[in-house]
């Protein structure tokens, strides 16, 4: 077989794939639902019920996407300069870390200059975290797939031994947990009375601040064409490595803001569980929105929902939660061969 | 100096070997993957999937070379989903990869809590026992770290042997390497890109999961979560360590397991004591980026590695 482009697709070619790529993941997720003996529409049920079915449910969706919308869209600008960037994981705590670090009391400023001071520290402490790698690989050649991967477990180590020693709540009746952010240093909610924090909105930003970068930025065109073909764009007369590395410093301060928003808005303080895979739930996030910055809230808000509603499925029906990660995987393998498949048309020889 | 006294004993050799054996198997099948011209990074939840399946179908009856044989076919499995995307379809190796890690994770997370939904501590198997190979076991230090394993550390070393000789010795072999060097060239001979490449993906994700089972079959005896660990993306760093070659890996493989035998002891010393333990077991993965650093520099990258072949396209 072979792929043949497909000149101007019409739209059922355009819509028909990832039509029938959704509903395999949720044939797939049936099945599996009734090999754990529950009923698939039970399942499917009250999963769209945990997400979205009451306000409360719709409020713990919106949170749990946020730290999903940093990730993800610090997945996208890196991908989409084809950069892989595979350490969201380890760019997140970083920004938690400095989060705490600074947060507990160190500055006692008020909010309006303690919160802001606290986001660019984030940024710049994800995104010197990225730059290690983006270097290797821009001067040495390193591969920085394995290179970030690798970084997410030495960083999670890095954060326990901190959190078993000189970052240790001495009120944590010996848990490995930081002390409490001061006052100050938390997000407000954006309604008062209702359980969504100011993370939220800084993420919508982040979204669109992204998209202006990318789309109307000389930076934006830059990365794109990078991505597009490295050798053209050096041809062009486009410095290649200096367009990674700004891209790698704009990824990994993006990825910090997931763990600064989770301190700050929600948590309080830092754990080792601070993230259940947030920033390899970003490369998920970041593919279904097709490396969109706006289609990475849409993304994340899917993501999440699909999340939040399998937990409170898994309690309510005793199907493993774990059916969430295999839905989103395969919606993940799926989804990139739909879109492969809107654009190519496979030919018989 | 006690980290003299540590490398001259047999009992630091014999845990090299011991864990060094999973990561053979999976760099082997990394390298098949790679020198056919596609990155498998789906070698993490491979392994996942291969250190489930093997100790599930010996849970439930089957003697333990079954298990190595229901592993091998999970891992193929997975191999058959990479390849099916990433060769015909030429889609993204990387976000394949990642993709086929979390399906394989989390479809064995989800069986094992589906399989064994009220356990608090796994079940235990009974695991490969060394087998003590006469004469050869008693010559000192490398005789019990070589000759007194359990049998799956023997395969994993006549793995390295026909690995190689299949790679440099057989048609099929400069086959898989053309593939990955110069596909174009593989065509021309009316050879399939294709199917040699699925064929090599597909192997070499078997070869995976038994790296996978080897810890839940005669590392330890039964499966955790989380318990790979990273192990197989320190095996794609292996492999630019071994410069893609099955000897050099072996070599690679030892070397590092020589290192992390040796950390776990010296945190066991007087001086290792007063370091934080973490600090230790950041080492492996330390280690694999220092590795990756010093040889990148003379990398004999496959050429057409991470390149889809598209026969139409010229």
């Amino acid at each position: 077989m072979r792929l043949e482009p497909i000149a101007n697709p019409s739209a059922l070619r355009t819509l028909a794939p990832p039509a029938l790529a959704i509903s395999a993941t949720v044939i797939v997720a049936s099945l599996l639902a009734m090999a754990a003996g529950a009923n698939p529409f039970a399942v499917l049920g009250e999963i769209l019920k945990g997400a979205a079915g009451s306000q409360f449910a719709l409020l713990e969706t919106l949170n749990r996407a946020t730290p999903l919308i940093f990730t993800g869209l610090a997945v996208a600008v890196a991908f989409r300069a084809k950069l892989w960037n595979i350490g969201a994981e380890a760019q997140l705590y970083a920004g938690a870390l400095v989060t705490v670090v600074l947060g507990t009391g160190a500055l006692g400023w008020p909010s309006a200059a303690l919160i802001p001071t606290l986001i660019i520290a984030s940024l710049l402490a994800g995104a010197l975290l990225l730059l290690v790698p983006a270097l290797l690989k821009v001067r040495l050649g390193v591969d920085e797939v394995v290179t970030t991967l690798l970084l997410n477990f030495i960083f999670l180590l890095f954060v326990s031994m901190l959190l078993e020693g000189p970052l240790k709540d001495p009120m944590g009746m010996g848990w490995p947990k930081s002390p409490r952010l001061i006052e100050e240093a938390r997000l407000p909610r954006i309604i008062e009375g209702l359980r969504l924090h100011w993370g939220f909105g800084i993420a919508l930003i982040a979204a669109v601040l992204v998209w202006v970068i990318q789309a109307r930025t000389t930076l934006g065109y830059e990365m794109r064409a990078v991505g597009l073909s490295r050798d053209a764009a050096r041809f062009a007369g486009i410095p290649v490595g200096l367009v990674l590395i700004k891209t790698a410093l704009l990824s990994g301060g993006l990825a910090a803001l997931a763990g600064f928003s989770e301190v700050a808005g929600l948590k309080g303080a830092l754990t080792l569980d601070l993230s259940p895979g947030f920033g390899y739930t970003g490369i998920i996030v970041a593919m279904l929105a097709l490396l969109n910055p706006l289609g990475v809230i849409a993304a994340a808000l899917f993501v999440a929902g699909i999340f939040v509603g399998a937990d409170s499925m898994s309690r309510a029906l005793d199907v493993p939660t774990y059916l969430a990660d295999i839905m989103l995987a395969k919606a993940l393998l799926l989804m990139v061969l739909a879109i492969l498949l809107t654009r190519f048309r496979v030919v018989r020889e | 100096m006690d980290i003299i006294d540590i490398l001259l004993s047999a009992s630091f050799w014999t845990a090299a070997i011991r864990i060094a054996s999973p990561l053979i198997f999976a760099v082997l099948g990394e390298l098949i993957c790679e020198r056919a011209g596609v990155l498998n990074l789906g070698i993490e939840g491979i392994m996942v999937a291969g250190a489930f399946a093997g100790w599930m179908a010996v849970y439930s009856g089957t003697d333990l070379w079954t298990g190595v044989a229901v592993a091998f076919a999970v891992g193929m499995l997975f191999g058959l989903v990479h390849s099916t995307l990433t060769v015909p379809f030429g889609l993204s190796q990387h976000v394949v990869g990642l993709g086929v890690t979390l399906l394989a994770t989390s479809l064995t997370y989800f069986a094992y809590r589906l399989f064994l939904p009220e356990v608090t501590s796994p079940p235990k198997i009974e695991a490969f026992q060394p087998f003590e190979i006469p004469l050869l076991s008693d010559i000192p230090i490398i005789g019990p770290a070589l000759f007194n394993q359990t049998p799956l550390t023997y395969l994993a070393f006549i793995s390295v042997g026909v690995v190689a000789y299949i790679l440099y010795r057989t048609p099929l072999g400069l086959a898989l390497r053309a593939a990955g060097e110069n596909p174009a060239a593989v065509a021309a001979q009316g050879l399939s890109v294709t199917a040699i490449r699925m064929g090599a993906v597909i192997a070499g994700s078997g070869l995976m999961a038994v790296g996978g089972a080897f810890l839940t079959m005669s590392a330890f005896d039964s499966f955790f979560f989380e318990m790979v660990n990273g192990r197989g993306w320190i095996c794609i760093a292996l492999v630019v360590f071994g410069a893609w070659r099955p000897g050099k890996a072996l070599l690679g493989a030892i070397l590092f397991a020589a290192f992390d035998a040796l950390q776990i002891r010296v945190q066991q010393t007087p001086m290792g004591a007063d370091i934080p333990y973490q600090i230790f077991l950041m080492m492996p993965y330390i280690l694999s980026i220092l590795a990756l650093i010093v040889m990148s520099r003379r990398a004999e990258v496959p050429a057409a590695l991470m390149v889809p072949f598209n026969k139409g396209e010229r």
